[in-house]
């Protein structure tokens, strides 16, 4: 469990990083704080030639919130570790989402040097960070010494561990829209040990009207298929009053369940994530709706 | 406060240099050593067809590649097979090197020695061997129905097959009023030490020596099998355990492969060379325990008193037998517990499979023969519609039946006979611990607001503390500290610490003043190693018969000196002092150092100590030698245990689970463990062992298995997949403690090391039956398999509590 050889390069800016990546692409790759990256080079699962150390950008070491004649973002640079994102009040009071997912996302040791948007780039599909990122319909933004371009969450991960990033490119930072209006949002997971990777996550993202009533439910999953699943759960639960004890819930988890098409694994059969699926989802959801109640429009 | 040390919870004196960083493990040593590597089969079960190295031969800092062809002599021959036993008809045992073929992903197949290990790998990447592949054998099922085999001339794939016997166990259970019938099923788990093995080796041209260091638990027996393999004189070898971060039972398993071609390879290059092993390796090449398919067939009088019991016991001892048949022996003849049988009937079948090789795990068989028992006691209660805890109670041996022959041949080769144990006592101490009586009222509560719990309980007899023998040396030093050896190894147990209670209470010394080195050839050449919770009862009452040794030869030479009778005499503090002198007379006393002096007659005076000496110096009688005949000089004496048959500990452990009727988590709610394993030395190190022991059950209760798949391979080879419990999923254990002492022993004291870890599984398959209202059969269980068993009796119309 030692990596094969590779060189090393530790640029101070981005500019110098994309330099580096053109030099040496398609043979690099980018090291952020390396807890999915060095084990998979410890195993020799992968053995890049170049590994480009981004640890100095200091540049990229923020999380803003911005602002756009009302519609706001949660801005994460790729420097940003968990933790950072985790303990911004700015961003945990705009999108408290984002605190409750990473949570979840293995042990604060971890999450004290992993960083979020190097667990996006990982794409695995048991992240919650990409997930949360795909139910927002958030951004991604890349660059690399040909220029600038910016990614809807859902063509950047094309698969499991995959991505449309070309290999010269940074991620920069990812973008998370703050949902507008009378909204509720909740994660929630079963893991098999505390900070395990989920055996099941669900997100979702409750609307109401005026009225209270429910007009829009979303949800998305982890470790339910290859990539982040994103499901539209409004028609089981529309109308609904989220005070009330409908049983709309419960069967938005049984058409979330029906929906979607897991996997067995070592950890558990397909049969018992949908189980999960069908749970986690109506907890969810019931959470979301109660939230979402409590908004001040 | 020096002379009732015995009992104290006093803390673990390694403790703070372990904390903080200054322990020295295997990987600290020999910073310069040449680093080993190895290529490892990928593969279950094939023929070695040629091994190419050319793309090898040009990684820069390569220094040798070996395969089995360079092995000379005994090197080349397979490993021993440790313990032999008569119904080990077909014993087979690896090469340290893959001969022709391998048996199971992992098995080393070429040596690499570089520069560091990072070199190492990379040679070990360019190597290519060629293989043809052999179908695999993997599971338990596969290999009873043999269908194919592991070994062409093992028919049956069976290594062993053992009946024991006591009475006629199948007509009793034919004659009985209740049968029962049960089938069940232990996966694989394994030891998992944090720190894994690891082998350095510095062979000394000049002095025609070998100094091995290795992470094991049976130093002494590595040097012998060292001197053995290599054609050294013993005298030559000198292997030394350094700090050790966790055993487990996987480090009694020697000589590794590895262990001995570290040193063969040191001595045929001339250099240092280390192999550290890593988790990886440490998945597929070292070895796992507790696989078992079970079947009992129990009969009954209607008061639920067993009449017979017949086990059949199918073993899966992975790809080799290095280690004999102890597990399965041990199974069939712990399983009985602290009950009465009846007619008893255990057969075991030992089965070839093309996975990692089993050998013990703490615990060592018995947690699976603790499981068939209990979930047997279980099904019994269940029949009869009587409380769990009645029946057991009416199996129970009763403490006036002590000593109790259950006319079986344990592990060890001699009688099973338990010496002493209050089992009734121990039951009424767990039932108050837990609230047992109190529970009914606290499942209508928790129903009440839609949750479901359930109670369970385990109990079990552990036989501990197995000979042959332990030593132990004990020697003042002429500053008053007090050096003290011991051959068995440490591993994390705290023997600095209770040790040194044994010293210090048997001799009156400050224990701030003992030093103790365990696992060290050049301290202690003759022992055993540190397994079968064994090390507290051989070693401590030979340390404890050494220090009554030389307490006797201090009094001795303290009473010439002092001119007072030996029997006048005690040591406080580490002062010899006349019985009932007022502190500080005159010619009353004498320190203990002093008395080490006296006892070696000097020629020389080199210090303040000897010139103190002086001054009791008597009149010389000038017609004696100086050191009387048969009399030795110093204050040291080494002393021996053997014991004529081990001693059994015994203990009950109770759990409240809650299950969740939705999601099928399974949470441990309470945990309760109760406890006797004799007199304590140290009730702190004793709770210690427990939680961790728990600690361990609980994995193997609710989290780990290994996952083999068809082709053999082990899916789960890291901590990502293999699920051992964080602190998170442990729950807090309450204890209490029993004490009924050994009679056998001179301390009466009784093994602790494995207890925590024996009946959880039994235990939490108790509670979740309870919780759920159907009879858990297999373990672990994890919620995607309870939820399966939940689907499968829901549709067969069983009733959810
Ligand atoms: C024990 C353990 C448990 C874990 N549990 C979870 C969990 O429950 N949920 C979860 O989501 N994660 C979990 N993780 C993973 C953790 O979140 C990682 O930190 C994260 O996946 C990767 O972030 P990193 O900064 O460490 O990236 P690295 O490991 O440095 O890189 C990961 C990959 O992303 C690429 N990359 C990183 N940054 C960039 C960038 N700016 N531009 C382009 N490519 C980039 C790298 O080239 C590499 O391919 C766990 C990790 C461990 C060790």
């Amino acid at each position: 469990m030692k990596p094969s050889g590779f060189a090393y390069h530790r640029p101070s800016t981005v500019a110098e990083a994309v330099d580096v990546l053109a030099e040496v692409s398609p043979a690099g790759k980018v090291l952020a704080g390396g807890q999915s990256l060095v084990p998979m080079l410890n195993m020799r699962l992968a053995a890049p030639a170049h590994l480009v150390d981004v640890n100095r950008l200091t540049e990229l070491a923020y999380v803003r919130v911005d602002d756009d004649g009302g519609r706001r973002t949660v801005v994460v640079g790729a420097l940003a570790r968990h933790t950072d994102v985790e303990h911004d009040a700015a961003a945990h009071a705009a999108l408290p989402l984002l605190r409750e997912a990473l949570r979840t996302v293995a042990h604060p040791t971890i999450r004290n040097r992993g960083t979020t948007v190097g667990s996006i780039a990982h794409a695995d599909p048991s992240g919650e960070m990409g997930a949360v990122l795909a139910l927002l319909g958030g951004t991604v933004e890349l660059r690399s010494a040909r220029g600038t371009r910016t990614v809807a969450a859902a063509e950047f991960t094309t698969g499991p561990m995959e991505t449309s990033a070309a290999p010269d490119e940074l991620v920069t930072s990812v973008a998370f829209p703050v949902p507008e209006g009378r909204t509720g949002t909740a994660w929630t997971e079963l893991a098999r040990r505390n900070g395990d990777y989920a055996v099941c996550g669900v997100g979702v993202l409750v609307r109401l009207g005026d009225d209270h009533r429910v007009v829009a439910a979303r949800a998305v999953y982890v470790s339910m298929g290859p990539v982040p699943t994103v499901l539209d759960l409004t028609e089981p639960v529309a109308g609904q009053d989220p005070r009330a004890d409908d049983d709309g819930w419960a069967a938005a988890g049984r058409l979330a369940a029906w929906r979607l098409d897991p996997d067995d694994d070592i950890h558990a059969t397909a049969g018992y994530r949908r189980q999960l699926a069908a749970v986690l989802t109506e907890r969810a959801l019931r959470t979301a709706a109660r939230r979402a109640t409590e908004v001040a429009v | 406060m020096t002379t009732s040390m015995l009992g104290e919870p006093i803390a673990r004196r390694e403790d703070p240099r372990l904390l903080t960083g200054q322990g020295r493990y295997l990987d600290d040593i020999g910073h310069r050593a040449l680093a080993a590597a190895f290529v490892r089969s990928p593969h279950a079960h094939a023929r070695i067809v040629d091994v190419d190295v050319t793309e090898a031969l040009d990684v820069d800092g390569l220094v040798a590649i070996y395969t089995h062809d360079d092995l000379e002599g005994r090197v080349g021959e397979p490993l021993p097979l440790l313990i032999p036993h008569e119904a080990l008809t077909h014993g087979r045992t690896p090469y340290a090197l893959a001969k022709d073929e391998v048996n199971h992903v992992g098995e080393a197949v070429v040596m690499v020695v570089a520069t560091d290990r990072y070199v190492a790998e990379d040679a070990c990447e360019r190597i290519r061997v060629r293989y043809d592949f052999l179908p695999p054998v993997v599971g338990i099922e596969a290999a009873r129905d043999a269908a194919l085999l592991v070994h062409d001339d093992v028919p049956g794939n069976v290594s062993a097959h053992l009946v024991q016997e006591n009475g006629d166990a199948r007509s009793a259970i034919d004659a009985a009023p209740n049968v029962l019938e049960l089938d069940l099923a232990i996966e694989r788990s394994a030891s998992t030490p944090l720190e894994g093995r690891g082998v350095h080796a510095r062979w000394d041209a000049d002095d025609h020596s070998l100094r091995v260091y290795t992470s094991t638990q049976a130093s002494t027996s590595v040097r012998a099998a060292l001197a053995a393999k290599l054609g050294l004189p013993p005298d030559r070898v000198e292997v030394i355990a350094p700090d050790v971060g966790g055993g487990f039972g996987v480090k009694i398993m020697h000589p590794w492969p590895e262990e001995v071609l570290v040193p063969w390879a040191a001595i045929r290059l001339g250099r240092e060379v280390k192999w550290t092993e890593d988790r990886r390796e440490h998945f597929v090449s070292a070895t796992h325990e507790r696989g078992q398919l079970q079947h009992v067939r129990v009969g009954f009088d209607d008061e639920g008193r067993l009449l017979g019991l017949d086990v059949t016991v199918w073993h899966d001892n992975g790809a080799y037998t290095p280690y004999g048949i102890i597990v399965p022996i041990i199974t069939t003849t712990q399983l009985l517990g602290p009950y009465k049988p009846g007619a008893y009937r255990a057969e075991f079948f030992s089965l070839y499979t093309n996975t990692v090789t089993v050998t013990p795990y703490r615990g060592a068989g018995r947690p699976q023969g603790c499981f068939a028992m209990e979930r047997t006691m279980d099904a019994i209660a269940e029949h009869l519609g009587v409380d769990r805890t009645v029946v057991r109670e009416r199996n129970f041996i009763q403490p006036d039946e002590m000593p109790f022959d259950h006319g079986l041949t344990f592990q060890d080769g001699r009688p099973l006979i338990y010496d002493s144990g209050d089992y009734p006592a121990t039951l009424e101490k767990i039932k108050k611990l837990v609230g047992w009586d109190d529970f009914a009222a606290f499942r209508s509560e928790a129903r009440a607001a839609g949750r479901r719990v359930g109670i369970g309980i385990g109990c079990y007899v552990e036989g501990t503390g197995v000979g042959p023998y332990e030593g132990g040396f004990v020697k003042v030093e002429t500053d008053g500290t007090v050096v003290v050896a011991t051959g068995l190894t440490t591993q994390g147990q705290g023997h600095q610490t209770v040790f040194a209670q044994v010293v210090a209470a048997e001799l009156g010394v400050p224990i701030e003043r003992v030093a103790v080195t365990t696992g060290d050839t050049r301290r202690f050449g003759y022992a055993v190693g540190t397994f079968a919770s064994r090390a507290a009862v051989m070693s401590g009452n030979a340390i404890a018969i050494a220090a009554r040794k030389v307490r006797d030869k201090a009094l001795r030479v303290a009473g010439e000196a002092l001119e007072a009778d030996a029997r006048d005499l005690e040591i406080v503090d580490g002062t010899v002092r006349v019985v009932g002198s007022p502190p500080g007379a005159p010619g009353t006393s004498i320190p203990l150092a002093t008395v080490a002096v006296l006892a070696n007659p000097l020629r020389y005076a080199f210090d303040r100590e000897a010139e103190r000496a002086t001054q009791f110096g008597g009149p010389v009688d000038v017609s004696k030698p100086p050191v009387a005949e048969g009399d030795s000089p110093g204050l040291e004496e080494t002393g021996y245990y053997s014991p004529p048959r081990s001693t059994f500990a015994n203990g009950m452990h109770a759990a409240i689970v809650e299950t969740d009727p939705d999601t099928a988590e399974i949470s441990i709610l309470r945990y309760c463990v109760v406890h006797d394993c004799g007199t304590l030395i140290n009730p702190r190190i004793v709770e210690g062992q427990i939680h961790g022991g728990v600690a361990q059950g609980v994995g193997g209760a609710l989290y780990e298995r290994m996952v083999y798949d068809d082709a053999g391979q082990l899916l789960n080879a890291s901590f990502m997949d293999f699920l051992m419990p964080y602190s998170t999923e442990v729950p807090v254990v309450e204890t209490d403690h029993q004490q009924t002492p050994s009679p056998l022993n001179p301390l009466g004291i009784k093994g602790a090391g494995e207890a925590g870890v024996i009946p959880v599984s039994a235990v939490i398959a108790s509670a979740v039956s309870d919780a759920e209202g159907f009879a858990v059969t297999r373990m672990p269980i994890s919620p995607s398999d309870l939820h399966e068993l939940r689907l499968r009796h829901s549709s067969e119309g069983g009733p959810a509590r």
